[in-house]
């Protein structure tokens, strides 16, 4: 395969923000993650775990309770006040209303999903009903004395409990009134402390509610007679969440220590019908709190302020060894955050509220392999691009040249024009966006930076051509009659004559741009897209999988190419198709054309069309050079697939010309480093 | 607590039997099934849970069955007796008594005895005993008379006593009463004149009995409504001799004196009986549950359509006749506490108890037990499916092991185990390794001078045992004080109860050392650090020792004081095993056993002071051990970590505390142990502080790292 030359950068400053709350979703099996900086996340569970939607956050709107309700609407609350609903087809907010109770700490949707219920700051629970486009407040329940922390139904509907500072409430909700006032032991290992706060509650159908607190209990009470019945002291700190299985057989628990608890009902004796609460299983996933769990019907889920999203198959549960069955911690965003000016090697890194520009550095010397050669250029920190506004970047792009920057938030599109005057740069805001151009959620520039796509929200991609300063808008495909599904993915052709775009189920879309129509649309698959590229000369798109199979079908000739015929029928290395971490771009070599860069968290890869695949025989991943092997067997064993996993996690990989590469790297202590000290547990002597 | 359920009438159909109620109940092979003699012509057979007859059996039309119907345990077959010495034996697939298996014996039958684990007995109105296969071989032999003229059986009962059959049976004569135990393994039949003491007046009219150790512990409901036992040895002094025993009363008043009839004893377990009768306030007939030991009324259930003065204890049901219905009434009684009955104590269910007694049976699960019960079957059945049995396939090994198990002899069995273990393992090895040594220990139990001692051993050794599928084993060995498989047990058993664990270290330090120097025990765990120090090398080890401990250090007034008296002495205490090698082997297979703390705490307490005060100083040996070098480890193979040691103390600490303080030889101990808890935790508070300051370090050295934040390098991909 060769030599490079690889610039690995790790300056890269990015921290995820940590999970507040997760959701999980039986009908559709997605999960719904919102973070401390407002970002929603939805995840599907059936297509390998892959974040295939996101709503992006905004400063002042703290999400504090996320739910689905009535089959898949999605709502969050927080502490601006706000109940939002999402729209999971045009990935945008579809309204934010006021419960005018302060802040919400809590919500619930009622077991039938026509009621949503939420906790406020002034201590009432107020009852919305939910209609067909948007919800209505129905009635307040009797006020409380402090904040509603926690909520939870009952499932018949008939009572819910309302988890509060020192005490938990039984309501009717038939009468609103309270029926029950169940106080909390605030001592703390002996110690009285100042509060306890009831950070969860679960309701089961038996009557029994099913609480966690800040002093580190888990105690089961009975609802009739509002008596405590059991108690679990499982932690020397809060224990912050709780979710419990639609079977009522377990429950899950994280605690402020990082320590996820699996409790489940288990016969006291072998085959006797009496069962009790019994604490089956500790993990400890997590170094820093555990904000938030949910139950799967097969795997514990967890996240918190560590920003890991953890995913813990039960093994009783899964039957067969496959993607369920294998324990997921997903980190990083499965979108890219990186883009390259690949002739001016810069790179543009997206962060929540800003843009940075960094020139990579060069050097002069040359090496055999694994040295590190001595820079004679380092990198430099170009600029440094503050959004205004409280909105979160959704999108960034630097063109190809390097003389533009486009990025879009939820509202409002902004593109720059830069010029490079020796070591200055000048920035220049193109200003009068057309009104279409509000929010984005996917920028492309063409490979000569003369043309730009954006995808916006309502499923239309506009052409725009760039000019010396000023632009102007070429043509708008709009989606199919009939979907309002947004596009997230782009890719051009290097010629600038085609433009592929991706929704997140339907198949790719493939346009002629210079004919301005809808040239042809890849058959649709049962996996979400993960990443999208168009070949050079040959115009062979390659399109790859969340389940990682990865096909190259030929634009011109409107069929799926020989080699991914030749490959589909093989099937791919069963190590391939174990790897958790979705593949998230594609790139090509520009001199040759049959090698296809990709990479995901862990590795990357180079394929190279002409050698021969592998079988499930074969070493995939062969990390040592041949040595004193005959050119027999290593012509026998060489094959299409040459990976490296020197570089991880890999944020972004690209290559800049035939012989360098450029490889983001996040190493995982970096991030660690960033994050607030957990909780001291003391080594010695405990 | 014992607790009367709420009771459900078996028969909907009244028993044709009158105001005599039914002959008898008799427990069937399977669980859960009953057989009811009516005092006709009918045997029923119940299926209690569901209240349902799932077979009923009759005798012709002018017979009467005089005897109630047994089962034959080892056959699964039935037995009745009808018009006093016609025999009756049939199963579940015969319809008609008249057509099955009939035996005419020369002298009348009183009862028939049937219990587990041994074949039916048979007794005679003249007081003879038979077995009934020899009773079957000839039924015609002549029977002979036992007991005087005029003296008439009333009561009769069939134990097993340390796995012998031993019956007794109790007669009158003019108001004096007798009882005969008769022992089948030396066939004395013993005599005992009842003596009444004061209240000559009263007739006994119900009796019970159970086996309390030594003694069978008869009691008797006597006219005047007391309750009085009898403790009648098992093993008697002299035959020959007609020996008296004496009565004491145990529950006064429990039955109205006045009542004549319907009046009936059961003993339900050591602490607990059940009296049926009226009770001296009401007139209505009842059913009490005594509890002997706090002489305490228990439970009680009135029954006020009458009763028929008979009742009969079976597998936790009560049956008695009121009215004209059989009436079943289940019966629990619960471990109790006094904490209990005073309310203090929140669970009334002790954990432990479920965790212990609760353990899969391999033998119920799988199949194989058959194996071994088939080939019990006695020789008539075996005559009468001979044909059935030619036509089957060849014998696979393991059954033929399991059969080697019950009859032949050890080294037989010895040759067929190593013959099974030869051959390649089968998915079920690890059950039919069970189902032998429950052979085995089956065998042992029933025959005293059989003890398989190297099959066990070999059968342990196969690492596929466990605890549960071998749940008499340990018992076994601990009865026989056979350390070397109880070390083995140790070393091998995954699942040992923190029972009998403890069980074993009470046998481990109480056991002679002259009779330990006979057994060959494993010493790989203790290596040669026992040796070294028996040979009298004596080095002054404390002075570097790890850790910074040093008991010289004066850091204690007036304990070091009293050390410092005898410096030579606590040397020469702490660096001398104080247990030979061969015992500290067995500790330290105990140090290696798993255990849940809540569960041992308990246990540890019963363990006297001094084996307590022995084995703290031989942890403490081991810890000093320990830190002489500086991984912290013991030489050898397979020695006891230090954490098991460190354990292992804190938890005889926590258990015998209170105890040992005051024992004057452990103060020495004590305050050596003291003073090592101390410089632990000033050790412990240095180590927190030094790993703040590595974390600092760590930090420092991370951002060396950080500063490599891009560089060029060169890969090469192949």
């Amino acid at each position: 395969m060769g030599e490079f030359k690889v610039h690995r950068v790790r300056f890269f400053n990015y921290v995820p923000s940590g999970i507040r709350c997760v959701a999980y979703n039986n009908q559709s099996n997605r999960l719904a993650v919102s973070r401390t900086d407002g970002t929603v996340e939805i995840y599907n569970l059936s297509a390998n775990y892959f974040q295939e939607k996101f709503f992006p956050g905004h400063e002042s709107r703290a999400t504090e309770a996320l739910c689905w309700a009535n089959g898949q609407r999605l709502f969050s609350a927080g502490l601006n006040g706000e109940i939002i609903e999402y729209d999971l087809q045009a990935l945008n907010i579809k309204y934010a209303m006021d419960a005018f109770g302060g802040p919400i700490w809590s919500m619930a949707a009622s077991p039938n999903g026509s009621q949503l219920l939420v906790g406020c700051e002034d201590g009432s629970v107020k009852l919305f009903q939910i209609t067909p486009d948007k919800i209505q407040f129905e009635r307040n329940f009797d006020r409380q004395k402090s904040r509603i922390l926690s909520l939870s139904w009952h499932p018949a509907g008939t009572h819910i409990a309302a988890g509060s500072i020192d005490y938990i409430s039984v309501f009717d909700v038939k009468s609103g009134s309270a029926i029950h006032k169940m106080l909390v032991d605030r001592q703390y290992m002996g110690v009285s402390k100042r509060k306890c706060i009831i950070w969860g509650v679960a309701f089961l159908s038996d009557g029994t509610v099913i609480s966690v607190d800040s002093a580190g209990k888990v105690q089961f009470w009975d609802s009739a007679t509002g008596t405590l019945v059991k108690n679990h002291l499982i932690a020397n700190a809060d224990v912050q969440s709780i979710a419990i299985s639609d079977q009522e057989d377990s429950f899950v628990v994280g605690t402020a220590e990082g320590t996820v608890f699996h409790f489940q009902l288990v016969s006291v004796t072998s085959n006797s019908s009496e069962k009790q609460w019994v604490r089956t299983k500790p993990f400890q996933h997590h170094t820093h709190d555990v904000r938030a769990v949910a139950h799967s019907p097969i795997a514990l889920i967890s996240g918190g302020t560590d920003t890991h999203l953890v995913i813990r198959p039960l093994m009783e549960k899964v039957e067969v060894k496959n993607y369920d069955a294998a324990l997921r911690k997903i980190t990083f965003p499965h979108r890219r955050l990186v883009s390259c000016a690949k002739k001016k090697q810069l790179l543009l890194f997206q962060f929540a509220h800003h843009l940075e520009l960094w020139r990579l550095g060069s050097t002069v010397a040359t090496g055999k392999n694994g040295d590190t050669l001595p820079l004679s250029k380092n990198a430099d920190h170009l600029l440094h691009l503050k959004t205004k506004g409280p909105e979160n970047i959704i999108c960034s792009c630097i063109s190809p040249c390097g003389s533009w920057i486009a990025y879009s938030t939820a509202s409002r599109f902004f593109l720059y024009r830069l010029n490079y005057e020796h070591d200055n740069i000048n920035l220049q805001r193109v200003s009068k966006m057309p009104a279409f151009l509000r929010s984005a959620l996917q920028i492309l520039f063409s490979e000569d930076s003369t043309k730009l796509f954006v995808a916006s929200n309502q499923g239309s991609l506009h052409v725009i051509r760039l000019l010396e300063g000023s632009f102007k808008h070429l043509h708008t495909f709009q989606p199919q009659s009939g979907t309002v599904e947004s596009m997230c993915l782009l890719a051009v052709s290097p010629d600038g004559n085609w433009l592929a775009a991706s929704g997140t189920s339907a198949g790719v879309h493939v346009y002629n741009v210079k004919q301005l129509k809808l040239h042809c649309t890849v058959p649709a698959y049962n996996f979400p897209v993960t990443a999208l590229a168009i070949a050079p000369n040959t115009n062979n798109l390659v399109i790859a999988h969340s389940d990682q199979q990865v096909f190259e079908y030929s634009i011109p000739d409107k069929q799926y190419t020989q080699w991914s015929r030749t490959i589909q029928k093989q099937g791919f290395h069963h190590l391939w198709l174990q790897r958790d971490t979705p593949i998230t771009h594609i790139s090509f070599h520009p001199k040759r054309p049959v090698h296809i860069l990709l990479h995901d968290a862990y590795m990357f890869c180079i394929i190279d069309k002409s050698l021969p695949l592998p079988n499930d025989k074969t070493l995939l991943y062969n990390p040592l050079p041949p040595t004193n092997e005959s050119d027999i067997i290593r012509r026998r064993t060489a094959h299409a697939f040459k990976i490296s996993k020197k570089y991880k996690p890999l944020l972004f990989m690209d290559l800049l010309d035939e012989r360098t590469l450029v490889a983001v790297e996040r190493p995982l202590d970096d991030i660690i480093a960033q994050l607030p000290p957990p909780i001291k547990k003391k080594k010695f002597g405990t | 607590m014992a607790a009367l359920e709420e009771g459900f009438t078996l028969t909907a159909v009244p028993l044709g039997s009158g105001p005599d109620g039914p002959l008898g109940v008799e427990q069937s092979d399977k669980t859960d099934q009953f057989l009811v003699t009516d005092s006709g012509r009918t045997v029923i057979l119940y299926k209690v849970s569901d209240q349902k007859p799932l077979g009923s059996w009759s005798v012709k039309q002018g017979q009467i069955i005089t005897c109630p119907a047994v089962c034959n345990f080892q056959t699964g077959e039935y037995i009745v007796v009808h018009d006093n010495k016609v025999l009756r034996i049939w199963n579940n697939e015969d319809v008609n008594l008249d057509k099955v298996f009939k035996a005419t014996l020369s002298a009348e039958v009183y009862r028939i005895h049937s219990i587990q684990g041994t074949e039916p007995l048979v007794l005679f109105k003249e007081g003879a005993i038979r077995g009934l296969e020899a009773l079957l071989a000839e039924p015609q032999q002549k029977i002979e008379t036992v007991i005087s003229d005029e003296e008439v059986i009333k009561w009769t009962k069939f134990f097993m006593v340390f796995r012998h059959p031993v019956l007794i049976f109790i007669t009158e004569k003019h108001g004096n009463y007798f009882a005969y135990v008769q022992k089948f393994n030396s066939r004395i039949l013993s005599k005992y004149t009842l003596l009444l003491g004061q209240e000559e007046k009263s007739a006994a009219q119900s009796f019970s009995a159970s086996v309390y150790r030594k003694f069978i512990s008869l009691m008797s409901l006597s006219s005047d409504g007391c309750v009085y036992e009898t403790l009648i040895p098992i093993h008697p002094g002299d035959p020959e001799k007609n020996q008296r025993v004496v009565r004491s009363l145990l529950l006064k008043s429990v039955v109205s004196g006045s009542a004549r009839s319907g009046v009936a004893l059961t003993i339900l377990d050591q602490d607990h009986v059940a009296v049926l009768g009226p009770p001296l306030s009401a007139s209505k007939e009842c059913l009490s549950i005594w509890n002997t030991k706090f002489q305490t009324l228990q439970a009680s259930k009135e029954l006020p359509q009458g009763t028929s003065g008979q009742l009969w204890y079976h597998g936790e049901n009560l049956f008695m006749l009121h009215g004209k219905f059989l009436t079943v009434i289940p019966y629990k009684c619960e471990v109790s506490s006094l904490a209990g009955a005073l309310g203090k104590l929140k669970h009334s269910q002790d954990p432990d108890i479920h965790a212990m007694t609760h353990f899969v049976n391999w033998e119920t699960s799988q199949g194989y037990g058959l194996g071994s019960q088939n080939s019990e079957q006695s020789k008539r059945i075996l005559r009468r499916r001979k044909i059935e049995a030619s036509v089957q396939p060849e014998v696979p090994p393991s059954t033929q092991l399991l059969a080697a198990v019950q009859k032949d002899s050890e080294k037989h069995i010895e040759v067929e185990l190593r013959k099974f273990l030869a051959v390649k393992r089968t998915p079920d090895f690890h059950t039919i390794i069970g189902d032998v040594v429950i052979g085995l220990l089956g065998r042992c139990k029933a025959e005293p001078s059989f003890y398989p001692r190297n099959c066990l051993m070999q059968l342990i050794q196969t690492r596929v045992l466990s605890y549960s599928l071998c749940p008499g084993l340990m018992e076994f060995a601990l009865e026989k004080t056979d350390v070397q498989i109880l070390q083995l047990c140790l070393q091998q058993f995954p699942d040992i109860p923190e029972s009998v664990t403890c069980a074993c270290l009470k046998i481990f330090l109480s056991i002679g050392d002259d009779s330990l120097q006979e057994t060959d025990i494993n010493m790989e765990s203790v290596s040669d650090y026992t040796a070294i120090i028996q040979d009298g090398e004596i080095e002054e080890q404390t002075e570097i020792l790890q850790n910074g401990f040093n008991p010289e250090e004066d850091n204690c007034e007036n304990c070091a004081q009293e050390l410092t008296e005898k410096p030579q002495a606590a040397a020469e205490e702490s660096t001398s095993c104080p247990v030979t090698g061969k015992r500290a082997a067995l500790l330290n297979a105990i140090l290696h056993s798993a255990y849940s703390e809540t569960f041992l705490l308990p246990h540890l307490k019963d363990i006297p002071a001094q084996h307590i005060t022995l084995f703290l100083q031989y942890l403490y040996f081991l810890y000093l051990k320990c830190s002489e070098n500086a991984t912290m480890t013991l030489p050898g193979i397979h020695p006891p970590t230090l954490n098991q040691i460190m354990d292992w103390i804190c938890l005889l600490l926590d258990a015998n505390f209170t105890v040992v303080v005051m024992l004057p030889e452990a103060k020495r101990l004590l305050l050596s142990l003291y003073k090592f808890v101390k410089s632990q935790i000033s050790i412990c508070s240095e180590l927190n502080k030094i790993e703040v300051s590595f974390r600092e370090l760590q930090k420092l050295n991370q951002e060396k790292t950080n500063r490599e934040l891009y560089s060029i390098e060169v890969l090469e991909l192949f």
